[in-house]
């Protein structure tokens, strides 16, 4: 059974039907792009995977665990899944180093020291390991998010949901994020991006999923797919990011 | 002529004043802030049944005088057979009144914080309980610290009222000295001064908590 299982979802705001039946397996290490305009619904789609939104027909499994919003099964699935957003969303209080320890340390339940050991590792993956005291509001856009990238891996996730990671970066930054996206791609993490980054869907990604309207118009091979697009929608659209 | 000298013999009296207000004080905003925390956090992120029963306590207090909450508490309730010593009511009326301010000050704390920083803690599985502790509380509360430190204080002054119920404050102890020698004047001045040096060292006893509480902001 492949890492994460979507059977045919779809998702109301309301009257707005914004997932219109989606089916989409992916398997461990693969690394998908999802991309598709503002509204196209690529973003609720990620959210649906780990339970921050509730889908009302379907199916999502990922990892063996039934994905809803039950705050048992968020839970459950935390072990699993690892998110990062847009806005790092780091914790203002809390030293990087606390950061990344907290949920080791009160969900797994790790002692002090096994949780030090593990932030201090994952800091040095994402480069930043002299900043284990500094304070988030100190660091650049480019060090947040690559603190949060440290402390969801903090939780030994096997995917990784990347939710626009790059989009609130100034662009001299964003490379430095990608970067360890591609360090973690090398590893055999299994990661799914909303992005607007193209070449890196291209370089790094093994596949691309386009959304339009709800729907996943098109999806295949990163390389074919960018290069050779078939509908009129992702022509349109690969002409107006590139 | 004034005659402070007077009031020397009646200095235990002033002192013991002192102490019961300074005792009340220190309980009923410890209890006020957490009655205040707990409805706010309700408030927010609460069911729509127990909100509205929030709303209206924060309401109810917020629109009726404080010597009115505490004569009801005090010779009121005894119609119901809870009879409560002045003390007792005094407590419980503070508490109520702080509870009540404090949890329309700490809910606006709450509100400032984004939507994002829960997100951010559920997808590390972290109970909604553990998210309110670890991750709301210290950020919602930095950005609200200034108005409940002068909440805690108005309240402190405020309960210059309990002496109408015989609680022997530090208001009391004014009433009781200028009573037996006449010395109004000496004897409230030096109550005002009391009460003011009280309220400057509430208002630093806050800010060495608050200095501890939100040390990321002043890190280098």
């Amino acid at each position: 059974m492949a890492l994460v299982n979507l059977d045919q979802v779809h998702k109301y705001y309301g009257d707005l039907h914004v997932l219109k039946g989606i089916d989409l397996k992916i398997n461990k290490g693969e690394v998908v792009s999802v991309i598709g305009r503002s509204g196209s619904g690529k973003s609720t789609l990620l959210r649906c995977m780990n339970g921050l939104e509730q889908y009302q027909e379907g199916g999502i499994v990922v990892d063996g665990k039934e994905v809803t919003t039950e705050d048992i099964q968020v839970r459950q699935l935390a072990m699993s899944v690892g998110m990062i957003f847009q806005n790092f969303n780091l914790f203002p209080h809390m030293t990087v180093g606390e950061n990344i320890m907290l949920a080791p340390t009160i969900v797994l339940k790790k002692p002090k020291y096994e949780a030090e050991r593990i932030a201090r590792a994952m800091l040095e993956k994402v480069g930043l390991g002299e900043k284990f005291d500094s304070y988030p509001e100190k660091l650049s856009g480019g060090q947040q998010q690559r603190v949060a990238i440290a402390r969801a891996l903090a939780m030994n996730p096997k995917v990784l949901l990347c939710d626009e990671i790059t989009s609130a970066l100034d662009p001299e930054l964003v490379g430095e994020v990608l970067k360890v996206l591609e360090q973690l791609a090398k590893e055999g993490m299994t990661l799914i991006l909303v992005t607007h980054e193209m070449n890196f869907a291209r370089d790094v990604g093994n596949r691309v999923v386009f959304m339009h309207q709800g729907k996943v118009w098109e999806e295949g091979d990163s390389n074919t797919l960018l290069s050779n697009p078939q509908t009129d929608e992702l022509k349109q659209f690969i002409g107006a990011v590139l | 002529m004034l005659h402070f000298a007077d009031l020397l013999q009646y200095s235990d009296v002033f002192f013991s004043g002192l102490l019961t207000t300074v005792e009340l004080t220190v309980l009923t905003t410890i209890l006020g802030i957490a009655v205040g925390t707990s409805c706010a956090s309700i408030r927010q992120y609460g069911n729509k049944t127990s909100q509205r029963v929030v709303s209206i306590y924060v309401e109810l207090i917020r629109n009726t005088p404080f010597i009115v909450q505490l004569f009801f508490i005090f010779f009121g309730l005894p119609a119901l057979g809870v009879r409560l010593s002045p003390w007792e009511a005094s407590m419980i009326a503070l508490t109520i009144n702080l509870g009540a301010y404090s949890t329309e000050i700490i809910r606006a704390g709450l509100a400032s914080i984004s939507k994002g920083q829960i997100e951010a803690a559920k997808v590390l599985g972290l109970t909604f309980r553990q998210t309110l502790t670890r991750v709301i509380f210290i950020p919602a509360f930095e950005k609200i610290y200034p108005a409940l430190v002068s909440q805690c204080i108005i309240v402190m002054l405020g309960s210059a009222v309990i002496s109408q119920i015989s609680v022997e404050d530090l208001t009391y102890a004014a009433n009781l000295v200028q009573s037996r020698n006449f010395r109004a004047f000496e004897s409230y001045l030096v109550t005002a001064a009391l009460y003011l040096g009280l309220s400057i060292l509430l208002r630093f006893a806050f800010n060495s908590i608050g200095k501890r509480l939100f040390v990321y902001r002043e890190a280098p």
